[in-house]
């Protein structure tokens, strides 16, 4: 079967495509003045501007860390630029027609509607009459709930109150070297303030902040679920999302007040580099959520793409009976290396933590679960299940999972089952004798092992996730 | 239907199967049977176009087509079915999932219509009732949890759903009570008619008395040393392989 494996795994980018728009860039390198026009650009205030200053230079004294299970180049960040404003529409397509047939194609394979597709597909917006229509109806249906869902860049200017009292009080300033990094030069993101005892009347999905391109670099989220309060965010897609930049160092903070509940689901498919490892986004991301009494937090995620994946969800588990969730799919490819899982911190009494993960390496890739499960003096009655399962197709890729434990407290239960397997000839061989081809084969054993994580996708989602692996996995093989 | 003409057969430059000879038309049951280590399952992983079986010489011919030149998926659309006689889980895939790929891929391949999911449904459900596995079957992983009884009974429920025009059956009858054993044979003797033929490659005689064959075939040392009617069965089940392998 290995020749069939082959073909699999060095199945090509679906959406290769380079474009050439114009945009106000600034010159590479970081400095004071570089945050200082950043800050100016969007009009920030005072304390804004501060804040990012501090964390300037609390970052001049950091390094990079290196304890991770990935080999990369050092990343030099004089050759990067800190500030890309938004494309003008004016350069972007104009329809569908002038979008890269290939990626219309990929679109169309993982059953994207034809509106979704030119958002994605950056087609200017004032053409898209539908999509248009749609972000209206939603903001009108989110106002009335009394729910704020904006710009972290608007939210500021609006909301200043919400965003200095949260902002940074999840992940602080100081807390690693990508996340102070970004708290110095973030670029734009997502506010969410969901008020005492609203239920969110629809899933906060980043499709529909369409307004604001190019975010993708040094993203920064802020979800705010006030008491008893309950939603469901989306993050990414599962189509191929253009972007440029080679790094990318993303915050993501949620609040979970007493009795609240914030889902968060990811799907990530950032260009991964081609077949010989070259190229792909590096992205570093660091995502952290703190539980109040009785509230519970849940990260979904798919990670398909990017050439390097850094990232640990985590659930700070503060209030006595809250829960932290982890569900995650990690597949690499070709070179790709994923050093990812997750942290659960119980500092309350009765707190759960649930952590499954299941990583896919294929090709030449490098495929690393880490996870903490932290058992403070005072989590009384505290347990964690975590299951690691990993699966390898093919002879070349490697799969390892570093998991610590510190238990701190005697009662506390932790469980951690891990398993690692291979998509057997004996599997193949069945699907194949009953006239499956190798290909949809592949697929659904893959998909099949990754069902435990899929179910707490939000429905659309779990059938787009499904796919995506499907298109990610295809290869040459007639 | 099946031709197959002095087929010799390596799996890691050992010699498996050492010229073997057979030729079976359509509506006919042949029964394959030999000692531990005479070819028997080699015989039907080549035929399905497993890899890691060589083919150093002869040839078989399925309809007319050259098997050995066919990937497997396109052997099983030709209408070849092989029932393992360990099927192997995979573990999350629902067997409506699978099932449904297979009928899907078949039909295809031969031009019929697809069948909807509600019809797909009630087909299954009635396949199942025919072998004696509860509904809910479908909606379990494909051999995740199976008692060995389940895994033979599904085997033979995919064989009556898909409709192949050659079964191969591998040791279907080990591991096997004699409830179960009845149950697989009422379905496999349900499936017989005139245009469908069968191997039934086996290692004893009992399962022969609930399919009877209209060929027996002793194989051994990979060569096919006899063949006659379903009275050879009862005289090996008697005499033991010893008493062919001296003649």
């Amino acid at each position: 079967m290995s020749d069939v494996i082959d073909s699999y795994v060095k199945t090509e980018y679906q959406a290769g495509f380079v474009t050439d728009v114009e945009s106000e860039t600034i010159a590479p390198g970081l400095s004071e003045e570089v945050i200082r026009f950043i800050s100016a650009k969007k009009n920030e205030p005072q304390w804004l501007l501060d804040w990012r200053l501090n964390a300037f230079r609390l970052w001049q004294e950091m390094d990079e860390p290196d304890w991770a299970k990935l080999d990369y180049p050092k990343i030099n960040l004089d050759e990067i630029s800190f500030y890309s404003a938004p494309k003008s529409m004016d350069d972007a397509p104009k329809s569908l027609d002038e979008v890269d047939p290939e990626l219309i194609e990929t679109y169309n394979k993982l059953g994207i509607p034809l509106h979704e597709q030119a958002v994605l597909a950056g087609v200017a917006v004032d053409v898209v009459f539908d999509s248009v229509s749609i972000v209206t109806t939603f903001k009108e249906k989110l106002a009335e709930a009394g729910v704020i869902f904006c710009p972290i860049s608007e939210a500021v200017h609006q909301y200043p109150d919400l965003v200095k009292k949260y902002l940074g009080s999840v992940v602080p300033q100081k807390d690693n070297y990508f996340a102070t990094l970004n708290c110095a030069v973030f670029s734009d993101g997502s506010f969410v303030y969901i008020p005492k005892g609203v239920r969110c009347p629809m899933e906060l999905s980043t499709y529909f902040r369409i307004n604001e391109a190019n975010t993708g670099q040094f993203e920064r989220t802020l979800i705010v679920a006030d008491e008893g309060s309950h939603v469901s965010y989306l993050e990414g897609c599962t189509a191929p999302m253009r972007d440029e930049n080679q790094l990318h160092a993303a915050v993501v903070e949620l609040v979970c007040m007493d009795d609240a509940e914030i889902k968060y689901s990811t799907v990530q498919n950032w260009y991964p580099g081609d077949e010989n490892g070259v190229g792909g986004i590096y992205n570093f991301v660091t995502k952290r959520g703190v539980c109040h009494q009785n509230a519970k937090i849940s990260w979904t995620q798919v990670e398909t793409g990017s050439a390097i994946t850094w990232k640990y969800p985590s659930v700070i588990l503060r209030g006595d009976n809250s829960i932290g969730e982890f569900y995650s799919v990690a597949l690499t490819r070709n070179y790709q290396q994923a050093d990812t899982g997750t942290k659960m911190i119980h500092l309350g009494k009765n707190t759960k933590s649930t952590i499954i993960s299941k990583g896919i390496s294929a090709g030449k890739s490098s495929n690393a679960y880490r996870g903490l499960v932290r058992m403070s003096p005072r989590a009384d009655g505290a347990r964690n299940f975590t299951q690691c399962d990993s699966l390898l197709i093919g002879d070349q890729c490697s799969a390892h999972t570093f998991p610590y434990i510190e238990s701190k407290h005697p009662n506390a239960i932790i469980e951690h089952e891990a398993t690692t397997s291979k998509v057997s000839d004996d599997q193949l061989f069945l699907c194949l004798q009953r006239g499956i081809g190798a290909e949809k084969a592949v697929s659904m054993i893959v998909n099949g092992f990754c069902k435990e994580v899929f179910k707490e996708l939000p429905m659309e989602f779990a059938v787009e996730a499904g796919k995506l692996l499907e298109v990610s996995l295809e290869g040459s093989v007639g | 239907m099946l031709k197959i003409k002095n087929l010799q057969v390596k799996v890691e430059d050992k010699t498996i199967l050492k010229g073997l000879s057979l030729d079976i038309k359509p509506g006919e049951v042949h029964a394959i049977m030999g000692p531990n280590g005479s070819g028997k399952s080699t015989l039907g992983y080549v035929l399905s176009g497993r890899e890691g079986y060589e083919v150093s010489g002869g040839s078989a011919t399925l309809n007319g087509d050259n098997l050995l030149e066919l990937d497997a998926d396109e052997r099983a659309k030709k209408g070849l079915f092989l029932a393992f006689q360990y099927p192997v889980e995979i573990p999350g895939v629902s067997n409506m999932e699978f099932l449904k790929a297979s009928v899907d891929t078949v039909r295809d391949y031969q031009g019929k219509e697809a069948l909807s999911t509600v019809d797909f449904m009630k087909l299954a459900r009635e396949k199942c009732k025919a072998v004696n596995l509860d509904p809910n079957f479908l909606k379990r992983g494909v051999n995740e949890g199976f008692s060995g009884g389940e895994k033979k009974r599904s085997e033979i429920m995919q064989m009556m759903l898909l409709e192949p025009s050659l079964c191969i059956l591998d040791e279907t009858d080990s591991g096997l009570d004699i409830d179960a054993l009845q149950v697989v044979a009422d379905g496999v003797n349900a499936c017989r008619d005139e245009n469908r033929a069968f191997i039934i490659v086996t290692h004893y005689q009992r399962l022969l008395d609930y399919i009877v064959p209209d060929k027996v075939h002793v194989l051994s040392d990979g060569k096919i040393i006899k063949s006659g009617g379903k009275e050879l069965a009862l005289e090996l089940e008697e005499k033991g392989y010893s008493w062919i392998e001296k003649a």
